[in-house]
């Protein structure tokens, strides 16, 4: 957890808080003297009102300072916090960016989210509560028991007690309610659970008369959940009522046992030691809260370290993928991609996703990728934009490798279009114009061109707003086809020297693919093209189809090359196509 | 910390208010019994905190009792020094002690003394003839008065004539008094068991001089005798003490148990209704048309169940109890300060007002704060969420500089409102601390003033340190509760929104039946038109078709060409606006939902895993099918082998996420349908996410599945549905075209472009 507080800044905050709350705790265990002091006066008869005036501003002096402390220690908690759950959110997000691809997936990109976002607020909340009592809790303890300890060892020995009774209830209900407690997360999660698969398969619960099924299982989480709730509730119930339970009654008990001595004692010492009795009752309150303090920091650690662990996990990944320094490839060359001896895995992974590639894409050529899931296709293809470094062997994009080019360089050489489209909240224009390509601002006719050769010239029209029409985030207000063809029209407008489509024309209808292709096909002729597909139909009029198999290449060469001599391609192209159409 | 981020939207403000607490009120209302129960005892520890207090500043007075100086004592004592020392009294024991004895001896031989002067002499003479009154000794000389003087016995103890003449010289000043006669001149008292000599009532008068008040007493007490000092101060009464501290103990566990109880049935309450809500929650799902969930996210929903129930059982659990504890104890200290006094009541709420006002004032401006904090959190996790979701995209496009600049810019604006509402709600405590104190000097100051003008007893001030402290502390509690409670007001609004949805159309009254065993497949579409709501255009308009049994009826159409609308009309999800469905010579609008669904094994293309066993997964709501009638299924289907291969065989748990493929979970989903085995089929084909060679498999499963039965298939390859009895083509939500593929082929229309579309280049 601590590891998390890393500015020198956020130290000094530390520090500074650490000596205004002592001056806090300070002035609070003052105010008891004086209080007694008033009480005293006041049940003295003729007592002079000067000398309660007196006291009573000394008083509240104290209660003020303490009262401007305290608002500066909860500025400087507020700032500290605040401005730490800041920094980690953007520490964080600036390692998601620049962690490779199979870190992103290994994490798991909604648990990234939730990292950066939900953990960091744990986090926050964890240190703007638990700061000011963390150090406020032992200073007021340690101080108050000094202030008690050398008054009278029966008061003292009653005090001990009172707090071991404490500490022993806690502890207890720790040991029994804590694991419970996280179970109560799991259990929640439960619930979500079986409701969303309740909402994501409506339609095949309904279809299967499937209502009471879902609705007893739904019940099952639901009793589960409310048990255990009631269970750890009432049982920390108890708290409360025991803690000011102890409280009353260590007051009680001072009093009764001070009573006796007082009735033992000499005149001279009565006084005294009714004096004592007062402000030893209220210090002995002092030691019993700030070990309630302490408690409860306790009880909210957990949660708070199991987030802090959660954020070390991901701040602490290596960036493996570092700026190399080309900014432009050979000169001459141009949208050329060379594979040379790529072999590939993933990080602890024994397996090769791929063995030995290799293959050259000159400028214009289009060159498909095709073969059975996990075979390898898409892992090849983001090794271009190093989205991932190959284990060995070399990529060569422009005749450089890629590990050499400054990463933006790369990508301004690039037009990549991933599977799942990407659609960001903005307008149409905002998403197609998207990121930079070294070469300024993209001009509206280009937008509107790229819109066009993308074949989604028609959908936008429609439109109410044309190019300027909002998207909302995750493009909920357009279809999947939509969202495609606008990610394809991402990568027209860049004009990049190299093309990739990730499986991207899948989510297309025949027609539409059919025509896009057509026109991209013009209007890129410079161009490279990269693709992978399933349909034979999207690749088979590519000037290289290279087959994968396992990570390996099992034929390479055009459509019709490879229906003779390859009999994996063969196979997929008769699941899809009948002998005559093809 | 549960759901989606940035969704929690508990502290935004109901829409209606009133309403929503008025029908909240209602929902409670099997709870009535024991929510009364636990804000009674609420009302009762409100109470008992009102009371113990004072029975605490009793035992303090009782205590200090002891520290008082025993006044009852204090009079006998001075009562009776009094009466020793009368003039007659006193004249009497002087006369005692000093016993005059002058014989005829004595007189001749001061006369005839040649030490004595004249005037000893002559002083002497007239002290004789003044009838030798003891108060005529004083004039006379020591020599005169050590001849008349004899030792005598008073008291059992022996005078000597010295102590005497010391006696007569110092008449005056009793400290200078010789011991004999210290100890013997006063009558010994007896008060409270305790003897106090003669000698220490000398000293006690001795020290008495020039005392005025008590409080100088309490000082020269210090160096009274011992006895006096004994029978002075105040004997602490034990019996009182020992009844007011069992009454206190008494008091303290009553108060603990009715916390306790007060607790757990709230808690019994605020879990059971949360309860009760995501029961009426998840049952409503269901009875809930389709069209809802097209217009609604999922994400809302489950929001509903999560957050904002437990918003609701929180703030029951939490501050109901608080809200009417606080106030009982708000009012009850407010009349107990008038019922006392007014003056030091006015005193005491005027302070606390002000720091009421303070605190409202931060508690307005914190809740502000906190109102855009989650804006704009939920600003700062959407471009989180789309950065991290896209992060290859931003990669590929060098986005980063825009996504930080946005980044940044958003998390410097969460940052600004959480450190404003943090520190706003953190300097709440504080505040409400100083009020506190401030209050106390007030009553303190205000009182001490109103006792010197002897309106008020000390007992009344003693009374106010504690009522101005029972005031100020229900305040914040007040004030936080009263947040959480609009909290929850707009929470149960949400969630009684969603409660309150038009359901489906009640079909209790429907009474006819078709059985899926007898069913023969014939179905007939009848003129049917159907229209969305909100759209102004049918989507289907007067379609006609008529399907034999065991025959294969294709959907094609682009994506978005309303292929899933067929889906939904079909198996009633949505009802027709014309027309008529026909199966077996029974109209659907005859039958039930549930018939319908019946007669339909529907296969979908967006595959449905839950979280649980594979073979959980197949059997589903089927409960009656046996082991080896699934094993069968699931070895036609060709996927026994793979099951068997997994880890714990059929029993393995699988869930939504990537633990099983595409293909498997298509080929589950088919299974599934296998052995609901209904006389109808409605099919839609496996996507591209399917690799090859599990497509052929799935391919072959389908048509497996298909057998025997009316089938709708919705196709995504054109070469699976060649061999089609009819082909519906669709496209913008139309039936545009309908046939056999031979047909529509030879129409050159839409069919025959979107068949040739796959061949070209």
């Amino acid at each position: 957890m601590l590891k998390l507080l890393k500015k020198r800044t956020e130290w000094i905050m530390v520090a500074i808080s650490v000596i205004l709350i002592a001056l806090q705790v300070w002035l609070d265990l003052k105010m008891p003297d004086y209080m007694s002091n008033i009480t005293v006066l006041v049940q003295t008869p003729n007592s002079e009102i000067k000398d309660i005036l007196i006291n009573g501003g000394y008083m509240l002096l104290c209660a003020l300072g303490s009262l401007i402390l305290s608002i500066l220690v909860g500025y400087l908690a507020a700032t500290i916090s605040a401005g730490l759950a800041k920094e980690l959110r953007k520490s964080l997000f600036h390692k998601v960016e620049d962690m490779s691809m199979d870190d992103v997936k290994s994490f798991r990109t909604s648990s990234l989210i939730t990292r950066t976002t939900n953990d960091v607020t744990q986090i926050q909340m964890f240190i703007s509560m638990g700061l000011q009592l963390l150090i406020k809790a032992p200073i007021t303890a340690v101080w108050a028991v000094t202030k008690i300890l050398n008054k009278n060892w029966e008061w003292s020995l009653l005090t001990g007690i009172a707090v071991l009774v404490l500490l022993f209830t806690i502890g207890i209900l720790i040991i029994v309610v804590l694991p419970r407690f996280k179970k109560v997360q799991e259990l929640t999660d439960n619930i979500n659970g079986v409701m969303r698969e309740n909402l994501t398969g409506i339609r095949v619960v309904r279809a299967f008369n499937a209502e009471k099924y879902q609705e007893d299982k739904f019940e099952n989480v639901n009793n589960k959940l409310t048990k255990l709730q009631l269970f750890n509730q009432k049982t920390f119930g108890i708290l409360s009522p025991v803690m000011y339970l102890i409280m009353y009654c260590l007051t009680l008990a001072i009093y009764f046992v001070g009573a006796r001595l007082i009735d033992a004692a000499n005149m001279a010492d009565k006084i005294t030691l009714f004096g004592d009795m007062v402000v030893f009752s209220s210090y002995a309150m002092q030691v019993i809260m700030s070990f309630l303090m302490l408690a409860m920091i306790f009880m909210i650690l957990p949660r708070a370290e199991v987030s802090a662990a959660r954020i070390n996990e991901v701040l602490d990944v290596k960036i493996k993928i570092k700026d190399g320094k080309v900014k432009i490839g050979k000169n001459g060359v141009q949208g050329k991609v060379e594979f040379k001896n790529v072999n590939f895995k993933y990080p602890n992974a024994e397996e090769y996703v791929l063995k030995n590639i290799s293959f050259v894409a000159n400028q214009g050529e289009t060159v498909a990728f095709i073969g059975l899931t996990g075979s390898g296709k898409s892992t090849l293809i983001n090794l271009v934009p190093r989205f991932y470094d190959v284990t060995e062997g070399e990529v060569l994009v422009d005749d450089v490798n890629v590990k050499d080019y400054e990463q933006e360089s790369l990508h301004n050489l690039i037009g990549y279009v991933p599977q799942k489209a990407v659609i960001f909240k903005g307008t149409i224009k905002s998403n197609v114009a998207y990121g930079e390509d070294g070469r300024g601002k993209k001009s509206e006719e280009k937008i509107k061109e790229a819109i066009k050769v993308a074949q989604a010239k028609e959908f936008v029209n429609k439109m109410p707003k044309k190019y300027d029409t909002q998207i909302s985030q995750g493009g909920t207000n357009i279809s999947g086809g939509q969202k495609q063809r606008l990610s394809i029209a991402r990568a027209v407008a860049r004009d990049p020297e190299i093309y990739i489509f990730d499986d991207t024309f899948s989510a297309l209808d025949f027609k539409t693919d059919a025509k896009l292709r057509k026109e991209l096909k013009e209007y890129t002729k410079n161009a490279t093209t990269l693709i992978v597909a399933q349909r034979i139909g999207t690749i088979m009029h590519a000037d290289k189809i290279i087959v994968l198999e396992d990570g390996k290449c099992v034929g390479m060469g055009t459509h019709k090359e490879l229906l003779k001599n390859c009999k994996v391609y063969k196979q997929i192209a008769l699941s899809q196509l009948s002998e005559g159409e093809l | 910390m549960n759901g989606r981020p940035g969704m929690n939207s508990s502290r935004e403000k109901a829409k209606d208010f009133k309403n929503t607490i008025i029908r909240l009120v209602k929902e409670l209302k099997g709870y009535r019994l024991l929510i009364t129960f636990s804000l009674i005892l609420a009302i009762l520890g409100s109470i008992l905190s009102i009371v113990a207090p004072d029975k605490l500043s009793l035992l303090t007075n009782e205590i200090q009792e002891a520290l008082q100086i025993d006044t009852d004592n204090l009079e006998t004592l001075n009562e009776h020094i009094k009466t020793e020392t009368t003039e007659e009294n006193i004249y009497k024991s002087f006369g005692n002690i000093i016993s005059l004895n002058i014989t005829n001896e004595k007189v001749d031989e001061i006369k005839n003394s040649d030490e004595l002067s004249k005037s000893e002499k002559e002083a002497f003479n007239n002290f004789k003839e003044n009838g030798s009154q003891i108060s005529g000794l004083i004039a006379l000389s020591n020599n005169v008065l050590n001849i008349i003087l004899d030792e005598s016995i008073y008291k059992e103890t022996l005078i000597s004539t010295k102590d005497k003449i010391k006696l007569i010289n110092n008449i005056s000043d009793m400290s200078k008094y010789p011991d004999s006669i210290k100890e013997t001149l006063f009558d010994e008292i007896t008060i409270d068991d305790t003897v106090v000599s003669s000698e220490d009532q000398i000293t006690y008068i001795n020290l008495m001089q020039n005392v005025t008040d008590s409080s100088e007493l309490m000082i020269k007490l210090v160096s009274m005798p011992d006895s006096i000092s004994k029978v002075l101060s105040n004997k602490v009464n034990w019996d009182q003490i020992k009844i007011i501290t069992i009454n206190l103990l008494v008091l303290y566990i009553f108060s603990a148990t009715f916390t306790y109880l007060e607790s757990i049935s709230m808690t019994d309450v605020a879990n059971k209704f949360a309860r009760k809500l995501r029961r009426n929650i998840s049952t409503k799902i269901n009875r809930l048309p389709l069209k809802y969930f097209d217009k609604h996210r999922i994400g809302d929903i489950l929001s509903r169940v999560t957050n904002d129930i437990d918003m609701i059982a929180q703030s029951m659990n939490n501050s109901l109890a608080t809200l009417v504890s606080a106030l009982t104890l708000f009012i009850g200290t407010i009349i107990m300060m008038f019922v006392t006094n007014y003056v030091m009541a006015f005193t005491a709420i005027i302070a606390s007002f002000i720091g009421f006002i303070l605190m409202f004032i931060v508690l307005i401006k914190s809740q502000k704060y906190f109102i855009q904090r989650q804006i704009e959190i939920g600003n700062l996790n959407a471009h989180i969420e789309e950065i991290y979701s896209g992060i290859n995209v931003v990669k590929a496009y060098n986005g980063q500089k825009d996504a930080n600049s946005k980044f940044d810019q958003l998390n410097k604006k969460v940052y600004n409102c959480n450190k404003k509402g943090q520190f706003l709600s953190g300097i709440m405590m504080p505040i409400m601390h100083f009020v506190g104190n401030l209050g106390y000097v007030a009553v303190c100051i205000v009182g001490a003033l109103l006792t010197s003008n002897e309106s008020i007893t000390f007992g009344v001030i003693v009374a106010f340190i504690v009522y101005v402290r029972l005031f100020t502390s229900p305040l914040s509690q007040i004030a936080q509760a009263m947040t959480s409670i609009q909290s929850t007001a707009a929470a149960s609004e949400r969630v009684f929104e969603f409660l309150d949805e038009k359901e489906m159309d009640d079909e209790s009254h429907i009474v006819k039946k078709l059985s899926k065993e007898e069913v023969k497949g014939n179905i007939e579409f009848k003129n049917i038109t159907f229209k969305y709501d909100g759209n102004d255009k049918p989507t289907i308009y007067n379609f006609s078709a008529e399907a034999k049994p065991g025959q294969k009826i294709a959907i094609v159409g682009p994506t978005g060409a309303g292929k899933t609308t067929m889906v939904n009309l079909l198996m009633k999800f949505y009802d027709i606006t014309d027309g008529d469905i026909i199966i077996d010579g029974v109209s659907t609008k005859e039958i039930s939902r549930e018939n319908v669904h019946e007669l339909f094994t529907m296969v979908l293309q967006d595959t449905w895993i839950f979280n649980g066993t594979i073979k959980e997964n197949i059997v589903f709501n089927n409960k009656n099918v046996k082991q080896d009638e699934i094993e069968k299924v699931c070895k036609k289907v060709g996927i026994h082998h793979l099951i068997k291969t997994m880890s714990k065989g059929y029993d393995t748990i699988i869930n939504d996420d990537d633990s099983v493929s595409a293909g498997e979970r298509q080929l589950i989903t088919i299974v599934r349908g296998m052995i609901d085995n209904a006389p109808f089929l409605i099919l839609d084909e496996a996507t591209s996410n399917v690799d090859t060679r599990t497509e052929e498999l799935v391919q072959e499963a389908m048509d497996k599945l298909a057998q025997n039965k009316t089938s709708f298939i919705i196709a995504h390859r054109l070469s699976t549905i060649k061999n089609a009895d009819l082909i519906l083509v669709m496209k913008d939500g139309n039936i545009i075209e309908q046939g056999t593929h031979d047909n529509l082929l030879k129409q050159k229309g839409f069919y025959y472009e979107l068949y040739n579309a796959q061949f070209e280049k």
